[in-house]
């Protein structure tokens, strides 16, 4: 067991644990922040999405050892003192999120891709979104979400 | 994690085999959460900055083993140059892949159906190992020698990979077959390189993905092909030779058919992009 | 908002999900909790002679649970009680459950697990369809046949004769993973004095009722089930939590502690439900004008090891065979039958995808032999108001479906695009290219249960006020995604004319809540927000009866005759059971009447284009029009048929489930392909709205129709595209090749 040190949306955490712990249960189950969920276990459903040091990851595919003095940010961190973030906003308004188990990861790219590109088109937006699955939607909603979020 | 490139290859040189190096994950874990991965002790070297960069010179681009794909695709160099490498690297797993996953993890993980090995095989790589005992640079065509074998010692570590910046004038094919568009691990996986001097084709280089054991430059179809001007005669017995070089396997994700097959119509394709 | 009913109302746990604190069964704990896990059977068939636990395992730590700690029925409560909780002696399957370990520490848990091992002394296992008809070994009961059908319509043998062609077609479909992004989980708690509570992601709280009690022998009020946010169902968490919470339960029993046991992907594949796989085999006798004189289906689906939910699927995969056609001479026989490998369910559209695709795969084939094109020979045989079904029932909606395939065939640029990629297919440039093509398929899908299910289901919802004025629903339909939480909203809302936000929807808990039944076959909206309806109706009615609600009110007259009410008799709350519409006859014995309620309506219009390099076959644009009633929020209703199109766009060209000895193979999602963002073609979907009198604002079922139109359709323009007729679904390229190579 070692400690390892990183922020968690802002703020300055400590935890005790393997290096080769994922993230994702670190975050889950030390920290409670359990909005960051578990699909696939292997990077491919993109639900475990995070922010670490300004690029998304897959929190599963993540070691303890490797978050050292990084800043993550979770989906727990997106709204600002209660108010939503544009993205979730047009999730909720445009139908981005019906059963939500993707709603995090997703939520979390999107805002990722519109501070890389604040306009996308619908390739670019395929393209960032690519790494995160949802069995509900179809997507439609989810892109359409993404265009509203950034129209506004 | 050791603090500097020099006590990761330390601790590889004391204990050689005992520790196995850890990058950016996207392999390791997903074997590590499934099971699948009896080791124990892991080097993380994630943190070393000896092993990132991309470095530019007249003759040579040199990468990082740590370069991650995302930092493929940026860089403008290798975009108008190794426009193979910046396709095969935007197609590996989605974008949270492409932030984590390292070109040097991709060769080093010895994967048949990685991505972007064809491309670093066709622009004639080359790598360099390290240890303790010094420094070796080496043909990457031929590092892999069998399924998931590889000449490299368990106290080495890969330290960068070096382009020749030869492909000016080149026409470059890249085509990677999977069931979806994004986040699919390969069915088959073509890149192919050539010019054309006066109507005939030089310089061919070719490499297929997911249909043998390892990644394969198709040496004897690239010999058949140069100073033959292209037509349906070349092609066939381009396509024939073609189909000696490989040894495609039925698994869960497709059949030696479909490979075999599919392999040969994107050498014809290839071949049809090439103007005479 | 006012009237809130046919408006984009926001999602109303919308805020919860997207902020990440909706709380789903793996995001809770509980103080002392166990994790758990289950030791499945290596072999497909075959006698347990012996179980190990070795290893270098602290196993007094364990808690073990065998066959025989089982204080009740070893069997999961559904149909025909076949499915053991935990095999007993012998397995039937890959993955069948035999030994449950719970511990504290899940690392270690999983070692454990690996150090069991089950001797088994194998029997010959069959598994595939073809193998089980053909009696190569009897697996189950005298036949291999868990059910059989039989509808006959009119006297098929005779209408051979008359026919100007015979056309025959045999059309066969995969299995396919439901894939809801959120595994299936459950916690339990359980010990004599207070019974057996059991919190976990789900489709059906009853269900999973029904079966605790039985596997305790308890009475029913000791058994409580509670529906924690769900990650999606599609009716992969329709039958299969009842298994899953009984093992948790068992553990807790006998640990006394609380048992936390969670799936991950690799298991969750491997080990749960899937569609059924099926055959369909088509004889249709027609006229030179292009009249079907007589149909004969034989429809078969794979069941897997054991009954389940196998007879209510074919039950719909049955009644719909036949479609949206009249046909004077319909015999349909079909089959259920038994193979080892795990059971196959529940899912979104329950046999009539199956059926369906064979239907409108055929008719394309039909037309062709006649000689008309597939729009044509359709218009010829649609069925219209007051024509019968297969099953003799009389459509007495206002369908035209003449005018919603003019109209989707418009909306898509049909007559053009067929044309066009006629003409640009045939004009080849000697190198590899892309063929397009451009199909369709008209559909109609039933909702509610079948037949006299409704009748015997004798649903319940409740209303109940609170002092401060808000209207609280109880109904143990779930939200999984689709929206039940705000439909329900909207009609109490609509009803009672207060503010969406003084609707409550209460969490499905067995202990208060009362059974609205199951969520499943696009029942939630249509039979159950007519309870709804009804129930808040009541609420209306008992203030306005007792004098203290004036006809015409406002909010705040509503909330003050609340609490009046409230202060006066105590409380407020009313019930409402399920009514069947009038002149609704089912005959369960011949399979003939109305076989539902009410049918949506759709034509689903496939552009694919199809790569001469590697033999994909994509789906580039895709129309969907439907006429489902009335629609009850256009948001939510355009997200189930885009979502559900996707799905069976999956269905059709992706997801193939690889078979290795009865077990899947491909049982990860690097492996198992789902269509990605860069996959789904845009999806542009219409609504015809024909109010239906019987559902809530005119609303009819809608959440399985989407899985139903798009791989007929989509193998309609593949054909047209490469003018190969390919008959099976999934289609991928490994398959296309060897109609070319």
């Amino acid at each position: 067991m070692q400690t390892f040190n990183f922020k968690v949306n802002g703020e300055e955490r400590s935890v005790e644990g393997f290096g080769m712990a994922r993230l994702l249960d670190v975050l889950r189950e030390q920290l409670h922040l359990t909005g960051t969920k578990e699909g696939c276990g292997e990077g491919e459903c993109g639900a475990c999405t995070v922010i670490i040091d300004g690029q998304i990851v897959n929190s599963c595919l993540v070691p303890l050892g490797q978050v050292n003095g990084a800043e993550i940010t979770t989906i727990e961190g997106v709204a600002r003192n209660g108010e939503l973030h544009a993205v979730q906003q047009a999730f909720i308004d445009h139908g981005g999120a019906q059963c939500g188990i993707c709603t995090p990861g997703m939520v979390l790219a999107a805002v990722d891709l519109l501070k890389r590109n604040s306009e996308p088109n619908e390739t670019e937006i395929r393209n960032g979104l690519a790494g995160n699955l949802c069995r509900c939607t179809g997507y439609m909603k989810i892109f359409e979400s993404v265009v509203r979020a950034y129209q506004k | 994690m050791p603090p500097s490139l020099a006590d990761a290859l330390a601790l590889l040189n004391t204990e050689p085999g005992v520790w196995k190096p850890f990058a950016g994950g996207t392999d390791l874990m997903v074997l590590l959460e499934a099971g699948k991965l009896d080791h124990r002790n892991y080097v993380n070297i994630w943190g070393l900055n000896e092993l990132r960069g991309i470095d530019v010179t007249d003759t040579h681009v040199t990468l990082g083993a740590l370069t991650t794909y995302t930092e493929v695709q940026a860089h403008p160099v290798l975009q108008s140059e190794f426009p193979m490498l910046c396709q095969a690297a935007s197609e590996t797993g989605g974008l949270a892949i492409q932030n984590r996953g390292t070109l040097g993890g991709n060769i080093v993980n010895a994967s048949p159906a990685a991505d972007s090995p064809p491309a670093l095989l066709v622009y004639d790589a080359e790598i360099e190992l390290i240890s303790t005992r010094g420094s070796r640079w080496l043909p990457y065509n031929g590092f892999h020698t069998g399924y998931k074998q590889m000449t490299i010692a368990p106290d080495e570590l890969l330290a960068r990979i070096r382009l020749p910046r030869t492909t000016r004038g080149a026409s470059h094919y890249y085509r990677k077959v999977g069931t979806r568009k994004a986040q699919a691990i390969s069915k088959v996986c073509f890149a192919g390189l050539a010019r054309i001097d006066q109507g005939h084709i030089e310089d061919v280089r070719i490499a297929l993905g997911s249909v043998a054991p390892i990644i394969v430059r198709c040496v004897e179809t690239e010999n058949g092909l140069r100073g033959r001007a292209s037509g349906a005669e070349t092609t066939q017995a381009a396509c024939a030779s073609l189909s000696r070089e490989i040894s495609p396997i039925d698994d869960i994700r497709s059949t030696a058919k479909y490979r075999l097959q599919v392999a040969q119509n994107l050498l014809t394709d290839f071949l049809s992009t090439l103007k005479t | 908002m006012d009237h809130p009913i046919g408006k984009p109302v926001p999602r109303k746990e919308g805020r919860k999900k997207v902020t990440g604190q909706a709380l789903y069964i793996d995001d809770l704990s509980y103080p002392d909790m166990l994790h758990a896990v289950t030791v499945r059977s290596p072999a497909a068939r075959g006698k347990i002679t012996n179980i190990t636990f070795g290893g270098d395992i602290p196993w007094d730590e364990f808690t073990i649970v065998t066959a025989k700690d089982i204080p009740g029925a070893n069997y999961v409560a559904l149909i025909l009680n076949d499915q053991p909780y935990l095999a007993d002696g012998f397995v039937n399957h890959p993955e069948e459950p035999v030994v449950l370990l719970a511990h504290p520490d899940k690392y270690l848990l999983e070692e454990a697990r690996r150090n069991v091992a089950l001797e088994i002394e194998p029997q010959p296992p069959i598994f595939s369809l073809a193998d089980s008809l053909a009696k190569k070994q009897i697996i189950w009961g005298e036949d291999n046949v868990f059910k059989k059908f039989l509808v006959d319509k009119g006297n098929v043998d005779d209408a051979w004769a008359n026919a100007d062609f015979i056309v025959e077609g045999e059309y066969e479909t995969g299995a396919q993973e439901q894939l809801y992004i959120e595994n299936n989980g459950a916690i339990a708690i359980a010990n004599e004095t207070d019974g057996v509570t059991v919190w976990g992601s789900m489709q059906c709280p009853y269900y999973v009722h029904k079966a605790l009690v039985k596997l305790f022998g308890l009475p029913e009020e000791k058994i409580r089930i509670i529906q924690t946010e769900t990650g999606g169902g599609f009716g992969g968490k329709e039958e299969y939590p009842s298994l899953i919470a009984g093992h948790a339960a068992l553990l807790a029993w006998k640990s006394g502690k609380p048992v936390k046991m969670i799936y991950d992907r690799a298991e969750d594949m491997v080990a749960t439900t899937k569609r059924h796989p099926s055959r369909t085999r088509h004889k249709s006798a027609v006229t030179r004008e292009g009249k079907l004189l007589a149909m004969e289906i034989d429809f078969v689906i794979d069941g897997g090891a054991y009954c389940t939910l196998s007879p209510v699927v074919l039950s719909r995969g049955t009644i719909h065979a036949a479609g949206p056609y009249v046909c004077p001479n319909v015999r349909i026989h079909s089959r259920a039958v038994a193979t080892n490998v795990p059971p196959h369910g529940a899912f979104r559209g329950f046999g009539a995808p199956q059926s369906i695709f064979a239907l409108e795969r055929h008719i394309d084939k039909v037309a062709q032999t006649v000689g008309l094109t597939p729009e044509e020979f359709r218009r010829r045989n649609f069925i219209h108001e007051g024509e019968t079904t297969a099953t003799s029932q009389i459509i007495r909606e206002r369908i035209d479906m003449d005018h919603l395939l003019t109209r989707a065939l418009e909306l898509s640029d049909y007559h053009a695009k067929r044309e066009r990629f006629a003409r640009e297919n045939n004009a080849s440039n000697g190198r590899f290219s892309k063929k397009r093509g451009i199909g369709f398929a008209s559909f109609m899908h039933g909702a509610g249960f079948t037949g006299s299910g409704e009748v015997y289901l004798q649903s319940v919802v409740s209303a109940e006020a609170t002092a401060d004025g808000k209207v609280r629903i109880l109904a143990a339909s779930t939200e999984i995604g689709q929206g039940t939480n705000t439909i329900f909203s909207q009609i109490a809302s609509e009803t009672l004319g207060l503010d969406f936000d003084s609707i409550e929807i209460v969490q499905p808990d067995t202990s208060h809540v009362p059974n609205s039944g199951p969520t499943v076959a696009s029942r939630t909206s249509m039979v159950v927000g007519k309870l709804v309806e009804s129930a808040v109706m009541g609420l209306k009615q008992t203030l306005a009866g007792s004098g203290l609600l004036p006809e015409k009110y406002s909010e705040s007259e509503f909330k003050k005759a609340c609490a009046d009410y409230i202060a006066k008799f105590g409380s407020l709350k009313t019930s409402s059971t399920y009514q069947p519409p009038p002149n609704v006859h089912w005959d369960d014995e011949k399979y003939q009447g109305d076989a539902y309620g009410a049918y949506a309506w759709a034509i689903y219009v496939a552009e694919v284009s199809f790569d001469e390099l590697t033999y994909e076959a994509r789906v580039e644009d895709f129309v969907a029009l439907q006429e489902v009633g009335r629609v009850l929020n256009p948001v939510l209703a355009a997200g189930q048929i885009e979502g559900g199109v996707a799905q069976a766009i999956g269905f059709t060209l992706f997801e193939n489930v690889v078979w290795k000895d009865g077990r899947m193979a491909n049982n990860q999602m690097t492996n198992y392909i789902i269509p990605t963002p860069a996959d789904i073609p845009p999806i542009r979907v219409f609504f015809e709205e024909n109010p239906y009198a019987y559902g809530p604002g005119g609303a009819k079922g809608i959440g399985e129709l989407p899985m139903d139109g798009a791989a007929p359709a989509i193998l309609n323009a593949i054909e047209h595209a490469t003018g190969i007729s390919f008959n099976q679904v999934p289609l991928m390229p490994e398959t296309l090749i060897e109609a070319f190579v």
